[in-house]
């Protein structure tokens, strides 16, 4: 469905650190709204569901709705008191999932 | 043709707007579609107006299909104290509902950004859920120059 997500998140952080994490995937969140030249409305295919999780907890997740716009963008915090791997997690209303994971170490 | 430069625009205006929406013209929703929203993801509780939750939108958006929006909410983020989840609704898209966060005491401060669909100029509202189920409510105008709904 989509190509691979943009995750911007720190390599290494202090221990205890809250970051910042950001995330853009492609995808066209077709919203059910529309109407192709036929008139014929054009099937929603949105991404539904975004889930972050850290160490294999979850730590946030969106659920979405047509109102998101294409591309959808995501950026949210995580606080990290030890060295991990962070797996983002989208769905879309198929069911299709998207994984990226990113290893964040502690400095010094 | 006794068109009126004026009314001339007035409809193209209203034809474009319709093109956003599909032809057949498709139901709005309400600040009663709204409330009811903000009923079934608090409960009883009643929501406190502002408190510890800000939210940013712009004043003026050009291009409805991508109007950025955050949030954060103040909270000391513990195990037994922390903000549980926030809904975003924009009360006259043809659904309210933007989306819904979730936050655990592993996300450090409550916050974050995307970016909505606004069909028109109308007020986007924030509500969020504490653990100890306290709401609390905002919500900012924003204008739209352009609508999106379409995408």
């Amino acid at each position: 469905m989509a190509s691979k997500p943009r995750v911007k998140i720190p390599k290494s952080v202090a221990a205890g650190d809250v970051i910042t994490i950001k995330t853009l995937i492609k995808h066209s969140m077709e919203s059910g709204q529309r109407k192709d030249t036929q008139g014929e409305a054009i099937p929603r295919d949105i991404i539904n569901q975004f889930e972050a999780s850290f160490n294999g907890n979850v730590v946030f997740s969106v659920d979405i709705h047509p109102a998101v716009s294409a591309n959808p963008y995501i950026e949210f915090s995580a606080k990290v008191s030890e060295a991990g791997t962070f797996v983002m997690k989208w769905t879309d209303d198929a069911g299709a999932v998207i994984e990226t994971s990113n290893d964040v170490a502690i400095k010094g | 043709m006794n068109i009126s430069r004026r009314a001339w625009l007035g409809t193209s205006a209203a034809a474009a707007v319709a093109g956003f929406f599909g032809v057949s013209g498709n139901a709005i929703a309400t600040v009663e579609d709204v409330e009811k929203l903000i009923g079934e993801f608090g409960g009883s509780a009643t929501a406190e107006d502002g408190g510890p939750l800000q939210l940013t939108t712009p004043e003026i958006a050009e291009n409805g299909n991508s109007v950025p929006v955050s949030f954060v909410v103040e909270s000391p983020m513990s195990d037994d104290d922390y903000i549980e989840s926030v809904i975003i609704m924009a009360s006259e898209n043809p659904t309210p509902e933007v989306a819904t966060f979730h936050f655990t005491p592993g996300s450090g401060i409550a916050q974050a950004s995307t970016r909505m669909r606004l069909a028109k100029t109308q007020d986007v509202y924030a509500v969020a859920k504490t653990s100890k189920g306290m709401l609390y409510k905002v919500s900012n105008n924003v204008k739209v120059t352009i609508g999106g709904c379409g995408g």
